[in-house]
């Protein structure tokens, strides 16, 4: 599996994305600048956390328009798998990848381990975890409240487009387990045809016990397995 | 000609505006007991060249629906269009 990871002025996630592929993983990436015009035979593309261009009038607004996200938009129309986590998930739906928006959080900036829950398994980044299964893994976000129109909202749970969502330690969502205010506590969420998933958590920060958790693992691996099969 | 464009935008009414309700509750303790409501958005000012003033908003709504204002959850008035 060859990973490329953009690179944004401003992201800081970006090699925790490498340490998750590279050193925990052993699989190959590839830093993308984004200024860049090749994907350089990506298989899946991770926009990584961070503050791309300061949040500039809002968060991802300004990314999107980065040279590469034209390859990186080509390959998610063509099939490709594009991952966004936190700062690359608001950019994923700031250039209309992904449905909705993410607005500031209910109670400002949240730095903290959450539990999400596993909606759909039949995904490249879900299909060696099952549905309903709890991960643990850090957040670190001042805007990830999701949010869309409540119709858009009935039509993307009937289209299966949620993927994940806050949990308490019952694996229910409530209120007290939802850190951002974000609608009916959606933590994740994917395209129509499932390729483009965008998740405010951090699974590349969530690689081994040493760092709290190993939950993240399950998603890198479900990559490595799709990217194999 | 040269034109000068105001744009405001503000958060969609209905959606959680957490930073008006912040400011809100803060006036409300510095003793403005009778504010209700509080909205934070941004006020934008373009200067641009155009061939009338129709033409200069239309290119402002133009930024507003593709890059000022996000149309899922913000709302944008050009308040004014004035020939710089």
């Amino acid at each position: 599996m060859k990973v490329g990871i953009v690179r944004f002025p401003g992201s800081n996630c970006d090699e925790d994305a490498w340490f998750a592929v590279v050193e925990q993983l052993r699989e190959d990436a590839i830093m993308l600048w984004h200024k860049d015009h090749d994907l350089q035979g990506a298989d899946v593309v991770i926009l990584p956390g961070g503050f791309s261009y300061g949040d500039y009038l809002r968060a991802g607004a300004i990314a999107r328009f980065s040279p590469i996200m034209q390859q990186v938009a080509a390959h998610a129309a063509g099939g490709g798998i594009v991952i966004g986590i936190c700062n690359g998930f608001q950019i994923a739906c700031e250039a209309q990848l992904l449905p909705g928006a993410l607005l500031r959080n209910d109670v400002g900036y949240r730095s903290m381990p959450v539990t999400i829950r596993v909606e759909r398994s039949d995904l490249p980044l879900t299909s060696e975890a099952h549905v309903g299964q709890c991960l643990t893994m850090p957040i670190a976000h001042g805007e990830g409240r999701f949010t869309a129109s409540e119709d858009e909202l009935d039509r993307l749970e009937d289209a299966g487009q949620i993927v994940f969502r806050y949990v308490d330690a019952a694996g229910q969502p409530s209120a007290a387990a939802n850190p951002n205010g974000s609608m009916r506590s959606i933590a994740g969420v994917c395209n129509a045809n499932g390729n483009v998933v965008g998740l405010m958590p951090h699974p590349e920060r969530a690689m081994d016990p040493l760092l709290g958790s190993a939950d993240g693992r399950v998603l890198f691996e479900s990559l490595l397995a799709t990217v194999n099969a | 000609m040269k034109f000068h464009i105001v744009v405001q935008v503000l958060p969609r009414r209905g959606i959680l505006d957490p930073q008006g309700k912040a400011i809100s509750d803060a006036l409300r303790t510095l003793g403005f007991p009778q504010v209700d409501d509080v909205h934070v958005g941004r006020h934008i000012v373009i200067e641009t060249a155009a061939e009338s003033a129709a033409a200069a908003r239309a290119s402002v709504q133009s930024m507003c629906d593709r890059l000022l204002a996000n149309p899922v959850t913000e709302d944008f008035v050009i308040s004014s269009v004035d020939a710089a």
